[in-house]
């Protein structure tokens, strides 16, 4: 192959960047993996899956300034909540409910992530709340004259809510430093997109007055290039991007849906021959930054971390039952 | 100290935070050129600037959605619903959102955001310019429900709501916006939330409740004091949750016979859980059933203003069943 | 073999009895159930129907002489074929009646077994004899257990709700009423213990020649001590209200004839008076009551008293269940009550049980009168004499049959408003006639 300049080095990034986004991805995975182990061994009483979303998590994500930009995650988001600091460990204490959970210390279902230190914004059960909150947050950077940009996500199911529209529009009224990622994953729990979306969602941007971009969302750099230039833009005062980055639901909607009900086996292989973490791992190779032997090495001690996090984890307390009672209110 | 409105001290609690606090600002339908549509914001947008007295779109859930993304990056956002009428579209934001951040998150994200709304039965207000929706929200542990009455307490408890660490839903009778008046402090002081107010003193009976009704209540308390020798205790909750219950329970102990008033609906009400709480807890101190008197369990005031005053529990009906409580 | 014929107990409080007159002597014989003496207690004067028959082998009390319920007074000696039946009852067939009403049984009422409050509660009687206790009304229970906080200060200071006359809803002691009670009890001094000191000889009024003197018969006594104890006891009320009967008085014209040929007794005044006392009573529970020292007890039953003027002295036959009965069963009972007490035939069963008394004293032309109290009731009404009078209605002058109704009352169990209340619901519906109102 002839190549004078990898896509990697036009985006300005180098190897190390490259196997911190293949680290962040495969963690995401392996821990996916063992949460349904976990799952079907009655361990652990609900999953719900990122795989297949990976590329696009952490490709908008690795723009971000952890602890400083924002981010609204919804309940797929852990390649996410992974690449900005929250470790194999902590997903698993969330997926038992255990005391140290750092999410919600065992109140919250997995999935509901949280952060203060991370700046990841407590997130909710009901589908597309999180996006009058961002815009929000984003609005606060925005009157104090700060540089921050605010990441929220969703599902295309999400678009369909009038709080999306809301905060569309408003983003779209003030110029705001705030990143719509809307992975498009093409269900909604049984929902096909064809009975959940009208029109295209990226082009709905220009309605509101600022950008969106339809990007191949198992493209890890492909979905960085195109939040780079959305964050770039929000950092420089010109307002919101909306990037629908398009994508497939690997797993049922949780592990306590039957997706044989709706789809068929077929699409789901197929879409695992366009799985992002294969994808990745094939440009690596062609870059030459990860020979089979490194990726072996690799998987093992993300393999040996995921096992330790979710030994540890199932050994951990549960928080005193008591504790229900706790932290209603935040004291004056 | 100068006489004040009701709307005039509210006016002035907003525009002293907001002087004192470069974070607080105002944000909601019609609140920054128009100065909102009861002019309770009037004049803060010149003052404050456009962004802190920030005039949103026409999208209530936009409005509370935001203010709590305002809140969790540093701001103390004061956002108004232009009628509590039109707060349910906001409701998923603050009962599921607001009110749940803090607890969801075992204490990492707090939401510090007040939401007033005009609430209350006004003439020509009609099904939705008038509801009474408070007993909607007082079932949201998280979130606090203030409704004061008067001035120098509405202008005291909206500085401590700005500064609450927590979501406060300040709701303040429209009806009353310029009837009620007082000498309201200049200074800067503030007035406990979750602390009931006893008005008057009494030995006889006590009446429970705010807004119209309860200025009502204390004008027929003081006609009852001189016409009757009846002494009426009036209890104001100003904190509709959590209830202030101690102040409210040695009120019906003290006198043993209790009534609640409010404006809402009877049925699911705020006065239901202060009943229920008297019942249980001052049983042993009560010498007559624990009474209500509240709007029927229709929508909301109608617009012609012969069913208006019917929907209403006016004077009439607030006399009559305070005495049936003292002859009891 | 003779047995003995003792005195019998002639009414529930009745516990001893005079023998006014030996029907029989020494000798005679006599039948079952034949009369055997006159007794009067302070109830009733009755004759003594022999349990026994037989010879009557001895008188053993003399006449004028007051004896213990059970006493014997007389031996008869038995035909040797007579059945072993009659003297007096064994005990235990009356120990084995069980609970009386007054009493419930524990667990049966609105209390259950050894809860204190049962003996507060107004003793209601259990309907159909099926055990069942009914649920106690609202009013029933305001008298008794009035609020939580009245009974709470009761129980800590030992106080009775039931002696406390109530300001509250339908007589109800409320709080203020307790503490009140409470108060003045506490800073009234102890009664300094009463010197036990020997009756006093009683001086005679001086007799003058020609006067006559006449020795109490025992019913003359037993309406003394009853009439002096409830003046005594019962703090008396009185009021009265004027009722226009005009209505009343067209209908009985019209009617009386042929009422008396269809029902074989006359139609007085008196059924329309006692209905409408008895409907009122239903309005107004706290007159169906009788006092009980340290308690009231309120009367589920209506049994309604009627004052019958005998020459040389005053009974009080009772209708119970007058509620059972309209115009013409009332009208029935009273002819039948009234021919009885004339007659000297009442049974103690017709003097037994009132619960209100109705007097009538217009029926011998009396406008005003204040009646004592039939201790210990609560109430007794009197209806006066119709009297035609110019009456002003409307700022014209008519003349109208007018009735005085007035009511004696215990002013420990009520006060002047209930008493009123109570007394212009009984002129409301004696009012409420027309010539053409139906007598059912």
């Amino acid at each position: 192959m002839e190549r004078t300049q990898a896509r990697h080095e036009a985006l300005d990034l180098d190897e190390s960047d490259l196997l911190r986004m293949y680290r962040a991805m495969l963690l995401a995975r392996r821990v996916d993996e063992r949460s349904w182990i976990l799952n079907r061994q009655g361990k652990a009483a609900f999953v719900i899956s990122c795989q297949g979303q990976e590329a696009a998590q952490v490709g908008a994500a690795y723009n971000m300034r952890p602890g400083y930009d924002y981010v609204y995650p919804y309940y797929r988001d852990a390649a996410i909540t992974l690449f900005l600091g929250q470790s194999a460990r902590d997903q698993f204490l969330s997926l038992l409910g255990k005391k140290e959970d750092p999410n919600s210390g065992g109140r919250q279902m997995p999935g509901h992530f949280s952060s203060r230190k991370l700046n990841i914004v407590t997130a909710s059960a009901p589908v597309g709340v999180q996006y009058p909150q961002a815009v929000g947050s984003a609005l606060a950077f925005k009157m104090r004259g700060e540089d921050g940009v605010v990441l929220v996500s969703g599902g295309e199911g999400s678009t369909s809510q009038g709080d999306w529209h809301e905060a569309m529009n408003f983003a779209g009224l003030h110029d705001l430093p705030v990143i719509f990622l809307v992975q498009n994953n093409a269900y909604a729990i049984s929902i096909p997109e064809k009975l959940e979306v009208a029109g295209s969602i990226a082009s709905r941007a220009a309605g509101y007055g600022f950008p969106g971009h339809a990007v191949d969302g198992n493209d890890v750099l492909a979905v960085y290039e195109t939040a780079k230039e959305a964050f770039e833009r929000a950092r420089r005062g010109e307002g919101p991007t909306l990037i629908e980055a398009r994508t497939y639901r690997l797993t049922a909607h949780s592990s306590d849906d039957d997706d044989r009900r709706y789809r068929e086996r077929e699409e789901i292989e197929e879409w695992r021959q366009k799985d992002p973490i294969l994808r990745f791992e094939k440009y690596l190779a062609e870059v030459e930054v990860l020979d089979e032997e490194k990726r072996e090495e690799i998987d093992a001690e993300i393999k040996a971390e995921v096992a330790e996090a979710s030994d540890y984890a199932e050994s951990a307390p549960y928080a005193d039952p008591e504790e229900v009672l706790e932290r209603v209110y935040a004291e004056v | 100290m100068a006489t004040k409105t009701l709307l005039q001290a509210i006016h002035d609690g907003l525009a002293e935070e907001m002087r004192a606090d470069e974070t607080v600002m105002v944000m909601g339908e019609d609140v920054g050129r128009a100065g909102g549509v009861f002019r309770v914001t009037q004049g803060l947008q010149e003052e404050f600037g456009p962004e802190r007295a920030l005039d949103t779109p026409l999208a209530e859930s936009l409005i509370a959605g935001s203010a709590i993304g305002l809140s969790v990056n540093g701001m103390r956002p004061v956002a108004e619903i232009q009628f509590a009428d039109f707060i349910p579209p906001a409701f998923d934001q603050i009962v599921s959102e607001a009110a749940r951040f803090y607890y969801r998150s075992n204490g990492a994200w707090n939401v510090p955001i007040t939401i007033r709304a005009p609430y209350g039965v006004v003439p020509g207000g009609a099904l939705y310019h008038s509801q009474s929706v408070e007993a909607y929200f007082c079932n949201t542990p998280g979130l606090k429900v203030v409704a004061p009455t008067f001035p120098a307490d509405a202008k005291g408890m909206l500085k401590s709501a700005i500064r609450d660490p927590n979501p406060v839903l300040f709701f303040e009778h429209k009806r009353t916006y310029r009837m009620i008046k007082e000498e309201v402090p200049d200074d800067d002081y503030t007035v406990p939330l979750g602390e009931a107010r006893i008005h008057r003193e009494g030995t006889d009976i006590t009446v429970c409740a705010y807004g119209l009704v309860l200025y009502t209540a204390l004008q027929v308390a003081q006609r009852f004091s001189e016409e009757h020798g009846i002494e009426v205790e009036i209890v104001e909750p100003r904190t509709l949750y959590p209830l202030d219950k101690e102040t409210i329970l040695n009120s019906a102990r003290k006198t043993g016979k209790f009534l609640v008033i409010s404006e809402a609906n009877l049925t699911g009400s705020v006065s239901g859980e202060i009943a229920a709480v008297v019942a249980h807890e001052a049983f042993e101190w009560l010498d007559a059933p624990v009474m209500r008197l509240g709007a029927p369990d229709v929508p909301a005031a109608a617009f012609a203003r012969p069913m208006m005053d019917f929907f209403v529990p006016g004077e009439e009906r607030i006399e009559a069943a305070m005495l049936e409580l003292a002859r009891y | 073999m003779a047995r003995a014929v003792t005195m019998p107990q002639l009414g529930e409080s009745v516990t001893e009895g005079t023998i006014a007159r030996w029907l029989k002597s020494e000798g005679d014989e006599i039948e079952k159930d034949e009369p055997l003496c006159e007794v009067d207690t302070d109830k009733v004067s009755t004759e003594l129907p022999s349990p026994l028959a037989g010879r009557i082998e001895k008188l053993l009390i003399s006449e004028g002489t007051t004896v213990d319920v059970g006493t014997e007074i007389a031996l008869v000696a038995e035909e040797a074929d007579s059945s072993a039946d009659g003297g007096a009852p064994p005990r235990e067939s009356m120990a084995a009646e069980g609970p009386t009403e007054e009493f419930p049984a524990a667990g049966t009422g609105a209390q259950p077994a050894g809860n204190e409050e049962k003996q507060r509660v107004v003793a209601r009687a259990r309907g159909g004899g099926n055990g069942h206790a009914e649920i106690p009304t609202a009013e029933e229970l305001r008298l008794t257990r009035s609020s939580p906080v009245v009974r709470k200060l009761a129980a800590e200071h030992g106080v009775d709700i039931s002696e406390i006359s109530g300001t509250g809803i339908g007589g109800r002691v409320t709080k203020k009423d307790i503490e009140g009670y409470i108060e003045e009890r506490e800073a009234a001094p102890e009664a300094p213990p009463r010197p036990e000191r020997a009756a006093p000889e009683r001086e005679r009024v001086p007799v003058y020649e020609g006067d006559r003197v006449v020795d109490l018969t025992s019913i003359r006594r037993a309406i003394a001590d009853r009439m002096s104890q409830s003046k005594r006891e019962a703090p008396h009320a009185w009021t009265m209200v004027e009722a226009d009967v005009t209505g009343l008085v067209a209908l009985r014209e019209r009617v009386k004839q042929e009422f008396a040929e269809r029902e074989g007794v006359k139609l007085t005044y008196l059924p329309f008076i006692v209905k409408a006392a008895v409907e009122s009573l239903k309005e107004h529970p706290i007159l169906n009551s009788v006092w009980d020292g340290d308690r009231i007890v309120l009367r589920r039953r209506i049994n309604i008293g009627i004052a019958v003027d005998l020459e040389d002295s005053l009974i009080v036959p009772v209708i119970r269940d007058a509620d059972d009965y309209g115009i013409v069963g009332l009208a029935r009972r009273i002819d039948e009550v009234v021919r009885k007490a004339r007659g000297r035939q009442l049974s103690p069963d017709d003097l037994t049980g009132g619960t209100f008394t109705v007097n009538n004293p217009g029926s011998l032309g009396s406008v005003v009168s204040t009646p004592i109290i039939n201790y210990p009731q609560a109430a007794i009404l009197s209806a006066e004499a119709v009297v035609k009078r110019p009456v002003v209605i409307d700022d014209a002058i008519a003349i109208r049959s007018m009735m005085n109704l007035e009511i004696s009352f215990d002013h420990r169990i009520l006060d002047g408003g209930k008493a009123l209340h109570f007394l212009n619901a009984v002129k409301r519906r004696l009012e409420s006639y027309t010539a053409e109102s139906a007598v059912g």
